[in-house]
C-alpha cells in the first residue's frame, strides 16, 4: 500500500482540539493470510546451513582463470600450488571470492535496474498502480518476493520494501569481498547463493512492475509472434535502433511515434532485452537479434539513430556509431558514454545539434524527451545518411583477403579460435563460402580487428559479415513475445506430472550469446527436448537464438510449438528479468501444487524443489556477471545449471561425486529413515564442451529422488536414448539410477538388465517419496 | 623443432608465474610415461578434428594407450570415435568431471592406486587451460600433467610448444613408437 495520508478538518476530543490536521504514514505492508515462515528477509547468515548442506554434496572444483590476486596493493600475489597471498587468502577462497564478486555485480545490476525502473514507473503511473501479472489466472503474482521477503505486493509501491531489502543485502555481500574479510571458500560460496537469491527477487520486481504498468502480456500462453532478424528491418524507412535492457526510453519512442502518427513510417527495432521487452508493448517493434548482432547491425548502417539504455551494450558503441554517421543517444546515467548531459536543454536544440552532427551524441536522462528527440532526429538524418555503412562489399572482401599472410593472429585472439586464416585463403581464390560459414559462429566481439592484431590492417569481422550478405538476407524469423509469468492453473495441471517424473523435465534455455559454435545450437537442443515432451522455457538472448532457426517445415520453433507451460510447450517468458518467472514457476509448484507454505519459507521450498522438481537450466552462451547471478539463484533452490565451454571461465563447477555413495542419502520425511537415492541430481553446476554432452546431461540432471517408477523409467529412457545416440554405447552408470526393476524403460529392458547384471546391481528398498535433506522437515522421527 | 615458442596459442590466455616446461624432445614424454606408476589419458573431441596422411591424433592415442596399458577417459562424444576403432575407453565423462576427480589423491579409475601422470589431448583449448590450472593448484601434490596437444598449454607441467600439424604428428608418432619399443 502506498503512502497513507490522513487529513482531519476538525477534531474535538476531551484533550485535543485541532483544525486542518494532516498526517502521513510511510507505507503499510498488507499482511496476507499465511503467517510468515522462519526466513523472512534472510540475511547472509540465515540460510548458511542450507547452503552448506548443498555444498557438502556439490563441492566446488576451482578452475583458476587467473592465478594471481591483484585486488590490493600488497599484490600481485601468486596463489597457485598451495601458496597464500600477502593477506593470507588461498586459491580456493580467492576463486570463490571472484565468483562472489561476479554474482554480486550481476545482482547489483538487476537491482539497480529495478530501482531505476520502479522509480520511473511510480513517477509515471503512481504508487498505487496495481500489480497485475495475469489477472485471475495468477494468484501467486510474486513467488520469489513472497518467498524471500514475505511481502505480497498489490501495488507498485509495495515493491519498494522488497527492493530496499535487496539493496541492503548487496552492500553486505560486496563488503565481504574486501581484503581481510571472509577467508573460507565455502562461506564465500554460501554468499554466492545469497547473491543469487537476491538477484531473483530483483528480477521479479523488474518484470512484474513493467508487466503491470506497461500492460505487457499477462501470463499469456498465446502471446503473439514478432519479427526477428536483420532482414526484417525495412531499409527504405528511417530506423531507430535501441540496445540494452531498461525499456522505458524505448517505450517512449514508440509512444511518440504513435502520437505523431508515425507508427508505420519509422522502423523501431532493437538488440538484446530492450528489444524483447519492446515487442511486449507493441507489435510495431522488431527484434534485430541477440547481443552478438550489435557490431554487424550497426556497421550495416541501417540504423539512423542509436539509442542505448543499460547492460550488455558494447562500450565502444559511440565509436561504432560515429563510423556510420548515426547519432547516439545515451539514456542512462550508468552508461553516459562520455556524452554531454543535455537533459535540461530544449528538444529543438538537441535535435538541431544531432542532425547537424555538431555533436556525435547526447546523454538524455528523460525518457519522454528521448522519445521525441529520437524520432525527430531519425526523420531528419535518414536522407542525409543514406544508410551509410561500414561493411565491405564482396569484391572488396576478395581483394582484401588476397593481402592475408595467414599469420594466424586473428584466429589466436578469437574467443572461439575460428579458422579465419583458412577461410581467407579460400576467399582470396574467389570462394566466399568458408568465410560466410563463420557468420553464425562469430560472436561479434571484434577482437580480431583490434590494434596490431592484423599486420595487414584487415578487418576480419567486417569481412565475415561482408561475405555473408546472402545469409543476412535470410535472417528473417518469428519469435513468440515474452509471455511473463506462468499461470497458477498451468502449475496445477503440470505439478503432479513433473513431481512424479511423468513430464520428464523442465529445461530452461537462458543466457547470453557467447556461443562456442553456431547460435543455432540452442534451437537444436530446444527442438530435441520439445520432441521429447519436456517443458522448454526460454528467456533473453537464448530465447532469440532459439527463434533464429527453421525446422524441416520451414518454421521457427515458436511457430511449431505452443507457448503453454506443459509437455512439449516452448515458453518464452521474456527478457533476462523474466528468468524470475522460471524460478517462480518452480516455487509455485512447491506452494500451489504441493501446498508448501510460501511466506518466508525458503529452506522448505528449496528442499522440495531440489528433491522433487526435475528442472535444469542451460545457459549455453553464458557470458555476463548477470548470467552468473541468475544461475546462483537457481543453485540456492537446488536446481542444476549447465553452461557451455566458455562457462568454465566462471572459475568453478559444483560437482557431485556419484562414486561416493554416502553423498546420496536423503531422509524420508515420513519416517526419518536415511534412504539412498542415487546421484539425483548429480551436479549443481557444470560446464560441458559440446552440445551433445549438454543434451545427454539434461535428462540425467532432471532425475529426482521423488520420481515414481513410471517417471524414473521415462527419464531413464531419454537419458539412455540420447547417450546411445551420441556416444554409441550404453551409459555405465545406469545401475545408480535404477532402484527397482520397474524403473527400467520397457523398450530397453533387455540391454539395461544386462548392464545391471554386469554391475552386480541389487534391487534396493522402495525409494522414499517424501525426500528431504533436512531433519527439521521429518514429521515423525525414525 | 621449428617455432619453439612457449606462449599460449590463444594469445590472451596468460598464465601465472609457473608455466609448463616445453617438451623439446618426444622422448621426454615416453620416459615420463615409462616411469609413471598409474598414468591416465584424457582425450577430447579435437583428437578427431584434423587428419594428416589418413591418420587422426586419436589413432596415436590408441597406440600409446595400448602400448603402455594406459586407461583412457573419453571426453563424452569422443567415445564414438574410439569405438569405431575397436577401442573401448575405460570411461566417458565431461572434461570438468574428470578434472574434479583427479584432484582427489585417493581416486583412480582402475583401482591401481592414485594417478600420478595425466596425459591430455583434444580438449577445447581454453577449457583445457582452466582445467589444467585447477589441477596445477589442487592436485599438485600427487599429479603431474602433460598436454600432448598441438598448441602450448601453459598450465600443464609439460606441453608441446605451438607446432605445425606436421611437427605435431611427428612428435606423436615418435612417442607412440618409443612406447611401442619399450613395450617389447
Amino acid at each position: 500500500m502506498a503512502n497513507l495520508k490522513i487529513r482531519i478538518d476538525e477534531l474535538h476530543t476531551d484533550k485535543i482540539i485541532a483544525k486542518g490536521f494532516e498526517f502521513r504514514v510511510g507505507r503499510l505492508i498488507e499482511e496476507w493470510e499465511e503467517e510468515p515462515g522462519p526466513t523472512q528477509m534472510p540475511n547472509i547468515a540465515s540460510l548458511r546451513d542450507w547452503d552448506r548442506k548443498l555444498l557438502s554434496k556439490y563441492k566446488p572444483f576451482y578452475l583458476p582463470f587467473c592465478e594471481l590476486c591483484c585486488l590490493c596493493t600488497m599484490g600481485k600475489c601468486d596463489l597457485s600450488q598451495g601458496k597464500r597471498g600477502a593477506c593470507g587468502i588461498d586459491m580456493a577462497a580467492q576463486q570463490s571470492r571472484i565468483v562472489l564478486i561476479s554474482c554480486t555485480l550481476g545482482a547489483a545490476t538487476h537491482t539497480a535496474h529495478a530501482r531505476h525502473l520502479l522509480d520511473e514507473l511510480i513517477a509515471k503511473y503512481g504508487p498505487d498502480h496495481p500489480i497485475d501479472v495475469g489477472g485471475a489466472s495468477v494468484y501467486v503474482e510474486a513467488p520469489n518476493i513472497r518467498l524471500v521477503t514475505g511481502i505480497k505486493p498489490k501495488t507498485l509501491s509495495d515493491l519498494e520494501d522488497a527492493l530496499e531489502y535487496c539493496e541492503k543485502e548487496l552492500i553486505h555481500l560486496l563488503a565481504a569481498c574486501h581484503t581481510g574479510q571472509e577467508g573460507d571458500n565455502i562461506d564465500f560460496e554460501s554468499k554466492v547463493f545469497h547473491a543469487g537469491m537476491i538477484d531473483h527477487v530483483a528480477l521479479e520486481i523488474c518484470d512484474i512492475a513493467q508487466i503491470s504498468a506497461y500492460n505487457f502480456p499477462k501470463a499469456d500462453p498465446e502471446a503473439p509472434l514478432a519479427d526477428i532478424g536483420i532482414s526484417v528491418i525495412d531499409p527504405t524507412k528511417p530506423t531507430i535502433l535501441v540496445i540494452g535492457h531498461n525499456v522505458p526510453p524505448s517505450i517512449e519512442i514508440y509512444e511518440y511515434m504513435k502520437k505523431a502518427g508515425l507508427e508505420d513510417s519509422i522502423e523501431l527495432c532493437g538488440i538484446c532485452c530492450t528489444a524483447l521487452d519492446l515487442t511486449r508493448k507493441t507489435s510495431k517493434a522488431k527484434i534485430v537479434g541477440p547481443l552478438s548482432h550489435q557490431l554487424r547491425f550497426i556497421r550495416s548502417g541501417l540504423a539512423d539513430v542509436i539509442v542505448v539504455d543499460e547492460q550488455c551494450i558494447r562500450t565502444d558503441v559511440l565509436i561504432e556509431a560515429k563510423r556510420v554517421h548515426a547519432p547516439l543517444i545515451s539514456t542512462h546515467y550508468r552508461n553516459f558514454q562520455g556524452l554531454p548531459d543535455r537533459t535540461k536543454d530544449s528538444i529543438d536544440e538537441i535535435v538541431k545539434d544531432l542532425v547537424s552532427a555538431q555533436v556525435p551524441g547526447v546523454a538524455l536522462l528523460d525518457s519522454e524527451k528521448v522519445g521525441e528527440v529520437a524520432v525527430k532526429v531519425a526523420l531528419s538524418v535518414f536522407k542525409k545518411r543514406q544508410k551509410f555503412k561500414a561493411i565491405p562489399l564482396e569484391p572488396e572482401v576478395i581483394k582484401d583477403a588476397k593481402r592475408c599472410t595467414r599469420c594466424g593472429n586473428c584466429q589466436r585472439v578469437c574467443p572461439n579460435y575460428l579458422p579465419i586464416p583458412e577461410a581467407m585463403l579460400a576467399v582470396a581464390n574467389g570462394n566466399l563460402e568458408p568465410l560466410s560459414n563463420l557468420y553464425e559462429a562469430c560472436i561479434g566481439c571484434g577482437r580480431c580487428e583490434a590494434y596490431d592484431v592484423c599486420h595487414q590492417g584487415l578487418k576480419p569481422h567486417s569481412m565475415i559479415v561482408g561475405a555473408s550478405r546472402l545469409k543476412m538476407e535470410q535472417d528473417r524469423f518469428k519469435i513468440r513475445i515474452g509471455r511473463g509469468a506462468i499461470q497458477d492453473t498451468e502449475i496445477r495441471a503440470v505439478g503432479g506430472p513433473i513431481v512424479m517424473g511423468e513430464i520428464p523435465g523442465v529445461v530452461a534455455i537462458v543466457g547470453c550469446a557467447n556461443y562456442p559454435g553456431s547460435w543455432k545450437d540452442n534451437a537444436i537442443i530446444a527442438e530435441e527436448f520439445l520432441k521429447r515432451k519436456f517443458i522448454v522455457t526460454a528467456s533473453g538472448c537464448a530465447a532469440m537464438s532459439i527463434s533464429m532457426y527453421k525446422n524441416e517445415d520451414n518454421q521457427s520453433l515458436y511457430e511449431a510449438y505452443p507457448g503453454i507451460f506443459d509437455a512439449g510447450g516452448l515458453v518464452n517468458c521474456g527478457s533476462c528479468v523474466a528468468n524470475s518467472h522460471i524460478s517462480g514457476a518452480l516455487i509455485k509448484i512447491a506452494s500451489i501444487f504441493a501446498k508448501r507454505k510460501l511466506n518466508s519459507n525458503y529452506e522448505e521450498i528449496a528442499d522440495y524443489i531440489h528433491n522433487r522438481v526435475g528442472a535444469v537450466g542451460l545457459a549455453w552462451g553464458a557470458m555476463s556477471q548477470k548470467a552468473s547471478s541468475i544461475a546462483s539463484g537457481f543453485w540456492r533452490l537446488g536446481v542444476p545449471v549447465i553452461v557451455g565451454p566458455h562457462g568454465s571461465k566462471y572459475r568453478r563447477g559444483l560437482l557431485g561425486r556419484k562414486d561416493i555413495k554416502e553423498d546420496w542419502y536423503v531422509l524420508d520425511g515420513r519416517t526419518g529413515k536415511r534412504v539412498y537415492v542415487g546421484p539425483t541430481p548429480e551436479h549443481l553446476f557444470i560446464s560441458v564442451e559440446k552440445k551433445e554432452e549438454a543434451m545427454v546431461l539434461i535428462p540425467k540432471l532432471c532425475m529426482r529422488p521423488s520420481d515414481t517408477t513410471k517417471g524414473r523409467a521415462i527419464k531413464l529412457y531419454h537419458y539412455i536414448d540420447l547417450y546411445t545416440k551420441f556416444y554409441g554405447i550404453l551409459p555405465d552408470d545406469i545401475h545408480l539410477f535404477v532402484r527397482t526393476k520397474a524403473d527400467i524403460p520397457t523398450t530397453m529392458k533387455e540391454e539395461v538388465i544386462k548392464v545391471l547384471e554386469e554391475k552386480g546391481w541389487k534391487e534396493s528398498e522402495i525409494p522414499s517419496l517424501d525426500p528431504t535433506l533436512l531433519s527439521k522437515f521429518v514429521r515423525v522421527k525414525g | 623443432m621449428k617455432g619453439l615458442i612457449s606462449e599460449p596459442f590463444q594469445k590472451y590466455e596468460i598464465p601465472g608465474p609457473i608455466k609448463a616446461l616445453v617438451i623439446s624432445k618426444p622422448k621426454v614424454v615416453s620416459s615420463i610415461i615409462k616411469r609413471a606408476k598409474n598414468p591416465i589419458f584424457i582425450v577430447g573431441h579435437e583428437s578427431t578434428k584434423v587428419e594428416l596422411n589418413g591418420k587422426k591424433p586419436i589413432d596415436y592415442v590408441i597406440r600409446m594407450a595400448k602400448a603402455s596399458d594406459i586407461p583412457v577417459v573419453a571426453v563424452s562424444n569422443t567415445a564414438r570415435e574410439f569405438l569405431k576403432r575397436d577401442f573401448k575407453p575405460k570411461a566417458l565423462m565431461a572434461s570438468m568431471e574428470i578434472g574434479n576427480l583427479l584432484t582427489d589423491p585417493n581416486w583412480s579409475i582402475n583401482g591401481k592406486g592414485p594417478h600420478d601422470i595425466a596425459l591430455i589431448l583434444g580438449i577445447t583449448y581454453y577449457v583445457e587451460w582452466v582445467i589444467l590450472s585447477g589441477l596445477k593448484s589442487f592436485a599438485y601434490n600427487h599429479l603431474k600433467t602433460i598436454s600432448l596437444d598441438r598448441y602450448y598449454q601453459p598450465n600443464a607441467n609439460w606441453s608441446f610448444p605451438n607446432l605445425s600439424l606436421k611437427e605435431w604428428y611427428e612428435n606423436l608418432e615418435e612417442i607412440a613408437r618409443e612406447l611401442g619399443v619399450m613395450e617389447k
